[in-house]
């Protein structure tokens, strides 16, 4: 089935794009501990990533961006290590470490010549259950995640945007809030905060350990016995659903920040994966997003920035793979001497032409040959692959949705495509932001010339 | 751009990095360089063509060299824009153009199945030999050239870098930045283009790269027929030298951010400079290892005062920037950058301990196959490789040069390169709230 659809999109179906080499194991510790394994030999490394189940949209009112403080907190010390001598011993093996936060979750990554994988193991097991909150590296990492807040946020008008934007277009969904979180919230985190946090998220039973790379899978499986097996479950308790409300017409708004350029966000309530009536309608926004967004011959490219030249830039996008449901999003910035207004209509005019007509049977194809090409192109990267596994387990759809990817996308359908656009991208589930400029006066001062 | 390399480590490691270092390289008849490494286990293979074609050859047309790389793909032959885009995107390749100071390279990434590969490739020999610079097409590009440049102007860290490569290079072809200045831009024409193109896409000044699953025979074939259409042409004569600033200078812009930006720097390094290993090796402690470095721990890990704090060099055909840079609330600017300044100049008087320089190689050694463990990273390795005309042995030698580095060495290299009496500083930021502290 997979095959022969392939060979109409590609001419002729390469016979190595079969799962059996890129095989992933799973094995779970008695802790609750999943751990999941991907083979490649291809270089003598190997990529590890601690996944937990919680990020900002596990979090209440008033501690906004506490998950994200808490993985700048990670760094700071346990039980047997004082602070920094995480990242000195990963150093001095030759890692790259870092971590990252977003709204379902909080992860850790070690990449190492694969023979070190217990340096990162006997670490990442340590801060597992036995970090050192204190009160003065938490006042100096608080300044830290507050420039971090600025840099990121503040001080880039497309970002605060973002951030505006999503706090209108939600009305109770713990989406609304930003990833780093709410200034006054940031500032007034307690050491009692993060330590409750800790407490409850932080446990084998509520992470995934995934390892891809030059290693063996048995071996993996030992060393994740010997380094985390004995670390204890806590009882976790399932999140509260807080299910977005129908939304009962459109919603627009206005951000005005100094900048330079205007533009426009769009973004239309939408189910996903995991929320999705019928799964299909998930991937089938999928595949819409590529029929506008796909690279440089999709539709926005072509008709909009190219054809009426109407745009300088256009973009489409959609979290497939959310926890719950989220937006489908437009962006665009007009072109010199366009209007927003008129921006607007022409996105919606996409819009339209998805509901009225079906997309060609050429469209369709081209999308399904960059989705085979991109799951080959993304197996040069093992970190890649390990994102991919680590998000599928950790909003809980599973890492063997990374293996129906392909198949499923090849199972939509023109119909389809039409459908989703019928009933999900309405003007009533539309909440629409404009950047409105505000100017910028610089001036500059020289001192010692040259 | 940066290198790293190296592995004094075990067995499995020493073999890989005879296998990394394996570059193929020999001559097309029309005189193009080509580097080739086969890799296997996936279909696929990454092909750069890289000019000698940058900014650095924009002349006072800035930003020419860029506007020029942007059109190739819109017409070609007899193709237009969507028609190329199809083309590619039907087989599932990944075309694109992307332009440094240096270096101009249109690159490809594709499946190695025949019939896709060969479409592919097909379409980008047609886009390096026949770009046709439509004036529909270039007057578009260029608009949204002028619009990139436009936005430029509300990021701190935009307005920062341009200033601060201003400042360093003065009259030098490195000053501009790469995508041009408005007015430039603004005064550019199609035929101006059609002239950057036909004077430096040359086959003497281009390198082919070829990184995946070809056999020897079918990547000769393929740079062969990428290159065989364009005519051969020159070399490109040398940049200039780069000048020295001759005292420190500072300049402030005033913006309306949150955060002030700051830049501290000089002309530092290129890539055959004889001082590169003890450059790299120093700054490496000094504040290019990330989470570690002596900046990110007095900035950050001791004090809170910035969410970024790292240095680097840039090595590049001429002396690339030295550059340090954080960011900062306005009204701490002043802390922040005597913790900047005073961590650099304890730096560059003291040098490393010898602590920090065993724990800076074992990071480096340790490290070594990471840094090309993707076919796309190998890549950029082996182009740089080439573009720069680095030995072929560069990655196998790279391991004994970074463990002949001493912390004398180091302490000498940088007292000689990094002169704090010639430090240039930038900052962009509301200095309003600077002086109500």
């Amino acid at each position: 089935m997979n095959n022969r659809l392939l060979c109409a999109a590609l001419l002729c179906l390469p016979a190595f794009t079969s799962s059996a080499e890129t095989k992933v194991f799973e094995h779970k510790l008695t802790n609750g501990l999943k751990v999941l394994v991907k083979e490649d030999h291809r270089s003598p490394v190997a990529v590890s990533q601690v996944w937990y189940k919680v990020g900002s949209s596990y979090e209440p009112g008033g501690i906004t961006g506490i998950s994200h403080m808490l993985e700048h907190m990670m760094f700071k010390g346990t039980d047997k290590h004082s602070a920094g001598e995480f990242s000195r011993i990963i150093a001095e093996n030759g890692g790259d470490e870092n971590a990252f936060t977003g709204q379902d979750y909080t992860a850790y990554f070690q990449t190492m010549e694969a023979s070190r994988l217990a340096v990162s193991f006997e670490l990442e097991a340590d801060r597992m259950r036995h970090l050192h909150l204190l009160p003065n590296e938490l006042k100096k990492e608080l300044q830290v995640v507050t420039e971090e807040r600025r840099m990121r946020t503040d001080d880039n008008p497309q970002a605060k945007m973002a951030e505006q934007f999503n706090s209108i277009a939600y009305s109770n969904s713990p989406y609304k809030h930003p990833v780093i979180g709410w200034p006054a919230d940031i500032a007034n985190y307690t050491v009692d905060d993060l330590q409750a946090w800790y407490q409850r998220w932080y446990a084998p039973n509520n992470a995934t350990l995934v390892v891809v790379g030059d290693v063996q899978t048995k071996a993996v499986f030992e060393l994740a016995e010997k380094y985390f097996g004995a670390l204890k479950p806590s009882d976790i308790k399932a999140i509260k659903p807080q299910t977005e409300i129908e939304q009962l017409g459109v919603r627009k708004m206005t951000v005005k920040v100094p900048a330079k350029l205007p533009s426009i966000l769009m973004g239309y309530k939408v189910p996903v994966l995991k929320t999705a009536a019928n799964a299909w309608e998930a991937y089938a926004l999928e595949v819409l997003v590529g029929v506008l967004d796909g690279g440089s011959s999709a539709r926005l490219s072509s008709e909009l920035v190219r054809g009426k030249q109407i745009a300088v830039s256009a973009s489409a996008g959609y979290g497939l793979t959310s926890r719950i449901s989220n937006l489908f999003m437009l962006e665009a910035t007009p072109a010199e001497g366009k209007k927003v207004s008129e921006l607007e209509s022409a996105l919606k005019a996409q819009i339209n032409k998805l509901q009225q007509n079906l997309i060609s049977n050429e469209e369709l194809q081209r999308i399904k040959a960059q989705v085979l090409a991109s799951d080959i192109y993304q197996k040069d990267s093992n970190f890649y692959q390990a994102m991919q596994l680590g998000t599928l387990e950790t909003v809980g759809l599973g890492w063997q949705k990374a293996d129906e990817y392909v198949a499923k996308i090849n199972q939509v359908t023109a119909e389809q495509v039409r459908d989703v656009a019928r009933k999900y991208l309405l003007e009533d589930r539309l909440s629409i932001a404009y950047l409105e400029p505000q100017t910028i006066n610089t001036r500059t001062e020289k001192k010692g010339a040259k | 751009m940066r290198i790293y390399l190296l592995g004094l480590f075990l067995l499995a490691f020493s073999q890989f990095a005879c296998a990394a270092a394996k570059i193929e390289n020999w001559q097309t008849p029309q005189g193009t360089r080509v580097y080739y490494v086969r890799t296997e286990g996936l279909p696929m293979v990454d092909i750069q063509v890289v000019f000698d074609a940058c900014s650095a050859r924009d002349g006072q047309q800035f930003g020419l060299a860029a506007l020029t790389a942007d059109l190739l793909d819109t017409g070609a032959g007899k193709w237009n824009a969507d028609e190329i885009a199809q083309r590619f995107e039907n087989v599932g390749a990944q075309f694109s153009v992307s332009s440094s100071i240096d270096m101009a390279t249109v690159s490809l990434r594709t499946l190695t199945d025949k019939p896709l590969f060969d479409k592919a490739l097909e379409t980008m020999q047609v886009i390096l030999t026949k770009p046709v610079f439509n004036e529909a097409d270039f007057k578009r590009e260029k608009n949204r050239t002028l619009a990139g440049l436009k936005q430029q102007e509300e990021s701190p860290a935009e307005l920062a870098s341009i200033a601060f490569y201003n400042t360093l290079y003065g009259k030098h072809p490195y000053a501009h930045p790469e995508s041009g200045v408005i007015k430039t831009v603004a005064a550019l024409k199609s035929t101006d283009l059609r002239h950057f193109y036909q004077k430096y896409y040359v086959a003497a000044n281009a390198i082919v790269v070829i990184v995946g699953d070809l056999s020897k025979q079918e990547a000769e074939q393929t740079a062969e027929k990428l290159v065989a259409g364009l005519p051969v042409g020159k070399k490109q004569e040398a940049l200039p030298d780069v000048v020295m600033p001759l005292k420190s200078t500072q300049q402030h812009i005033e913006f309306p951010s949150t955060q002030t930006h700051v830049l501290v720097g000089l002309p530092g390094t290129y890539r055959k400079d004889p001082d590169y290993f003890d450059l790299y090796v120093g700054n490496h402690i000094l504040g290019g290892s990330g989470l570690v470095s002596k900046l990110f721990k007095e900035v950050r890990e001791k004090r809170g005062l910035a969410y970024s704090a790292s240095s680097y060099f840039i090595p590049m055909l001429k002396p690339g920037p030295f550059m340090v840079s954080l960011q900062t609330r306005n009204d701490q600017t002043a802390q922040a950058m005597q913790v900047l300044n005073q961590t650099l100049t304890d730096f560059i008087a003291q040098g490393p301990t010898e602590a920090e320089l065993v724990a800076a190689k074992k990071n480096i050694t340790g490290g070594f196959a990471m840094r090309f463990d993707t076919n796309k990273e190998l890549s950029s390795y082996v182009a740089m490789i080439g573009f720069y005309a680095m030995p072929l042995d560069y990655l196998d030698t790279f391991q004994q040069k970074i463990e002949q580095v001493t912390a004398a060495s180091i302490t000498d290299a940088f007292k000689r390169r990094v002169d704090p009496q010639l430090l240039q500083t930038i900052t962009v930021g509301k200095s309003a709230e600077k002086s109500a502290k």
